[in-house]
């Protein structure tokens, strides 16, 4: 066996706390050890070449290289040993930069560290089998979860790329939070109007099969070959007879079920249709609200619906779907006004969130766009708007920004002297984040030409006098406090991880952030991908994004889809599990614990029980591995073998 | 009810100015089945200007107390003054999540303080031991003319992570305890507003200003009573009203009660026993309609039924109402 050892110097990321020269050094006393050099870039081209030449010139067998985290260039040199002609599971890299260079600033005790890694590398990649991936059928179909506009941007892309797509929305409408908005910054267009034509192009798309009011209630699969179920909720109206007349809605007697599209601005009909543009446009039933299920009778929808399409006995459905890649658009939530006591934690009527604002604000809703205020309907004359109620609140568990909010606070300030030209806008502010393009133009505009007044500082207190709302601050730039008698208070509340996000990333085996926001592959260069291959990311379930950002995710998740289905068959990674039958006792504690369901039982012809790993499902997570009493199943690439012998290689010196 | 025991720190300004809390509390508490244990030779909590100046020395003072407390029958302490209390427990905090402080405080005093006692204000055992309904079940007077607004100052409950009890912002517990004795209480946005009594003696003009914003603030929303839990703010709002009509050309004349004081009335005490002749701005105006529940509730029927005959369109909006608050009552 002729191993080949080569130091990175990663420029001065391992070389200035690391002797690289001495560990190489070190590794020439090991036994097996034929051949090592330390060198400045080992991942660029010459780099790379080196390792290619050494193995020629050498008849190197085995490649160590210690260098950066696997997570980084592993792919790399698996690569180009594969091109010297050796097996890609000869090669065994040591993390002397994460694990090491960068962590401790004693020279003398980094090198001696990486000494010890680089040869505990060694004495695996000893020990190291050549590995073959076998290749699977891909089905080309997507599942996009989530209807708003990345969802939809992923949908119609993947669709028009000629992929068949299973569009699953958890609300009864597709549109999303953009849906509810009245204009969009910074070129103050109609919302509805811009998503209308593509909300339309979704649901006619021969290619999209949509499920609204439906949740993904399991996920089983890997990369390619993905079975999910979906849960059909009961809307109690048959969605193949409703017409979207509207007549259920008109006669409903309940009118104070809670509007979830309006957030709660007003009260809505216990069957409605959550708004005049919804796609599909069906009624559904509020069992929380309706007398036929609270008081057991009233049958008024069933007595009016032209069609029949009332059904109070209707279950939830759960259908199958099989996919091969999942882009997930989830979206974001927003704190609710409970969350600030000293803003009145929603006791008062009048102090609002700007996504309530956004409805009152829009012609199709509850006020019909005339701006009135919740208490007594009458139009504010005076509002004032807190930005980061919440945001870069570390006390609140949101240290970060959101994003969006200073955005859309300058646009309603322009939206409301639009409406009411006597009106005066006041916006209460940390700083002014504005940095999209034609963005910090549109702050200013509605300083200069629209008159909002901002004044720098976080707001204390808001509390009632009379019918007004006082806000009061501070103005950081007078140094002073500050008080303004308010008719309408606006709160730009955080946001934050959609509700149920963490639930659906474990079951779509991806990671979330401690705000519960999916992560990404790579911060920069991998950013809709995660670390689930098969599954991809899309909008503000990754974290706070506005429409453009959310538009482009969506096309870019899309793009990432359609280069995986470009290929008909997948490879996949021999790095899973094998039971060795000789020393299986068929105890198959093994199927129990793998969380993938990718053990099952099997009966050999002489009729003994064994466990059978299946090879497309494993993700190869080890944990049979250490199940298993008599060591008969064995992580490939990882066996215990291989792992004794590294920790041999530490403890003998 | 199985007797409770607590110790009882009363501080300096309930043997001084605040006399008439510590004799209404202590009324309150007999009512309600409590026995306040007195702590053998306690001296000053440390809320002096020791805080400003040296924190050891100042948890020194504190914990002298709690030491007492420690060798007592029960290691919870009730503390009716809030300044005391938040002296008290951030000693205790400080000593019993930081070793090398514990270490320095214990230093300088006699018998050391091993961080087992447990302190609470007069308001959160009222509120959180005894309970809503023991206390309603002890009420024998109504006081129909009362509406009060409950101001808790600026420290009952903050810092949360010191004071651990009630809202940092909307505290509710006053209201909470004065409502079950039956007496309207009104919602109040300054239940926490700074009433500027720790510059009472150098900046009077700042003090006056913050003052009467609570006090205008309690008349706006209508009420004729305003209730505390701190010997300062009682003193700042009674005391100085007069001072605030001068200087800012208003004219109140709201009482400022503890609420033990209201709970004592509620209970049948006289306005004697609760010495209720220390208040500056006079509560009789407030309490001449004192009535025992058993007659109110009979005159509240009285009143229903009169109300019934004429009006019978209001008939089914009315009646569920009047029997709730007689029940309530």
């Amino acid at each position: 066996m002729r191993v080949g050892v080569f130091i990175c110097h990663c420029g001065n990321n391992i070389a200035g706390t690391v002797d690289v020269a001495r560990v190489a050094a070190e590794m020439r006393k090991l036994p097996g050890v034929v051949y090592a050099t330390n060198y400045m870039y080992t991942c660029s081209e010459p780099g790379q070449e080196e390792i290619k030449q050494a193995i020629r010139k050498e008849g190197l067998d085995r490649i160590v290289v210690a260098a950066c985290s696997p997570r980084m260039h592993e792919n790399t040199f698996r690569k180009t040993i594969e091109k010297a002609g050796l097996n890609r599971y000869f090669l065994e890299m040591a993390n002397i930069r994460e694990h090491i260079s960068w962590i401790g600033e004693d020279k003398e005790l980094n090198t001696n560290k990486a000494i010890e890694a680089v040869k505990m590398a060694v004495a695996k990649v000893m020990n190291n089998k050549p590995l073959y991936s076998s290749s699977f059928k891909v089905n080309k179909r997507v599942l996009v979860i989530g209807g708003g506009v990345a969802g939809m941007q992923a949908a119609l892309d993947c669709a028009d790329g000629g992929l068949d797509v299973v569009l699953v929305e958890k609300s009864p409408s597709i549109g999303g939070m953009m849906s509810r908005l009245d204009k969009t910054f910074p070129t103050i267009d109609c919302s509805i109007c811009i998503l209308g034509p593509k909300m339309v192009d979704v649901v006619q798309h021969e290619k999209i099969k949509l499920y609204a009011y439906s949740e993904i209630d399991e996920i089983k699969g890997y990369v390619g070959n993905y079975q999910i179920k979906i849960r059909k909720k009961a809307t109690y109206v048959d969605w193949s007879k409703c017409t979207g007349c509207g007549a259920c809605m008109e006669k409903c007697p309940t009118r104070n079920a809670y509007d979830h599209f309006n957030f709660g601005v007003a009260t809505t009909r216990a069957i409605n249709i959550p708004f005049p543009q919804a796609i599909p446009k069906k009624a559904k039933i509020d069992p929380e609200f309706c007398r036929q299920f609270t008081k057991g009778k009233c049958g008024v929808c069933a007595k009016i619906c032209p069609t029949g399409a009332i059904n109070y006995e209707m279950k939830d459905e759960i259908v199958a779907e099989d996919v091969g890649a999942i882009i997930v658009a989830t979206g974001y939530g927003l704190f609710d006004l409970d969350k600030f006591p000293e803003y009145g934690a929603g006791r008062y009527p009048d102090v609002i969130t700007g996504i309530q604002y956004e409805r009152i604000l829009n012609a199709s809703g509850p006020t019909s766009g005339h701006i009135l205020r919740p208490s007594d309907q009458t139009e504010p004359k005076t509002v004032v708007f807190v930005s980061c109620a919440g945001s870069r609140d570390k006390s609140l568990g949101v240290p970060y920004c959101s994003n969006f909010c200073c955005m859309y606070i300058a646009k309603q300030a322009i939206l409301t002297k639009d409406h009411i030209p006597d009106s005066q806008s006041y916006v209460f502010y940390m700083d002014i984040r504005s940095n999209g393009k034609g963005y910090d133009e549109f702050t200013r505009r509605a300083q200069e030409e629209y008159g909002a007044k901002y004044i720098r500082g976080r707001v204390a207190k808001i509390y009632p006098k009379g019918k007004k709302m006082v806000v009061r601050g501070a103005d950081t730039l007078l140094g002073t406090q500050v008080e303004v008698e308010a008719d309408l208070v606006v709160l730009a509340t955080a946001v934050i991880s959609a509700p149920g996000a963490a639930g659906m990333a474990e079951k779509l085996h991806i990671s979330y952030d401690t705000f519960g926001f999916y992560v990404e592959s790579h911060p920069k260069l991998r950013p809709v991908e995660t670390n689930t291959s098969g599954v991809y990311l899309a909008g503000a379930c990754q974290g706070p994004k506005d429409i453009p950002a959310s538009v482009g995710q969506g096309s870019a998740a899309a793009s990432k889809v359609l280069s995986l289905f470009s290929k008909d068959m997948l490879e996949s990674d021999p790095a899973i599990a094998q039971v060795n039958i000789n020393a299986c006792v068929g105890c198959l504690k093994c199927v129990k614990t793998c969380p993938f369901q990718a053990i099952k039982e099997e009966v050999l012809r002489n009729g003994r029980k064994v466990a059978k790993v299946i090879e497309t499902v494993c993700a190869g997570c080890g944990v049979c591995t250490s199940t298993c009493p008599c060591g008969a199943i064995q992580l490939q690439h990882f066996t215990d073998n291989q792992l004794l012998a590294e920790v041999n290689a530490i403890c003998q010196s | 009810m199985a007797e409770k025991e607590y110790a009882y720190y009363s501080g300096c300004s309930l043997e001084g100015t605040a006399k008439e809390y510590d004799t209404s509390l202590r009324l309150v508490m007999k009512t309600l089945g409590v026995k306040l244990a007195e702590i053998p030779d306690w001296s000053c909590c440390g809320s002096t200007p020791a805080h400003t100046v040296d924190h050891v020395f100042a948890a020194a003072l504190a914990a002298r107390n709690l030491a007492i407390i420690e060798k007592m029958n029960t290691h919870t302490v009730t503390v009716p003054c809030p300044s005391c209390l938040t002296v008290l427990k951030k000693a205790h905090i400080g000593m019993t999540t930081d070793e090398s402080f514990k270490n320095e405080v214990n230093a300088l005093l006699d018998e050391p303080y091993e961080g087992k006692v447990t302190a609470k204000s007069s308001l959160q055992v009222i509120y959180e031991d005894i309970g809503l309904e023991a206390i309603a079940d002890r009420v024998t007077h109504a006081l129909p003319d009362l509406k009060v607004v409950a101001y808790y100052g600026c420290i009952l409950n903050r810092p949360p992570d010191i004071a651990q009890f009630d809202d940092p912002e909307n505290p509710v517990a006053m209201d909470k305890v004065i409502s079950a004795l039956g007496i309207e209480v009104l919602d109040y946005a300054f239940k926490t507003e700074c009433c500027g009594a720790a510059f009472g003696v150098p900046k009077r003009a700042m003090v006056n200003e913050l003052t009467h914003k609570i006090l205008s603030m309690a008349i706006d929303v209508g009420a004729n009573c305003i209730a505390v839990a701190c010997p300062l703010c009682q003193q700042n709002l009674d005391l100085r009203q007069e001072q605030v009509n001068q200087t800012m050309g208003s004219s109140f004349n709201i009482p400022v009660l503890y609420f033990t004081q209201i709970m004592g009335l509620a209970y049948g005490y006289s306005p004697d026993d609760l010495e209720m002749d220390k208040l500056v701005v006079g509560a009789d105006h407030l309490i001449r309609s004192r009535i025992p529940v058993e007659e109110y509730r009979k005159m509240k029927e009285a009143e229903a039924a009169a109300a019934k005959k004429p009006a019978k369109a209001k008939e089914m909006k009315e009646e569920p109402k009047e029997t709730a608050k007689a029940e309530e009552n």
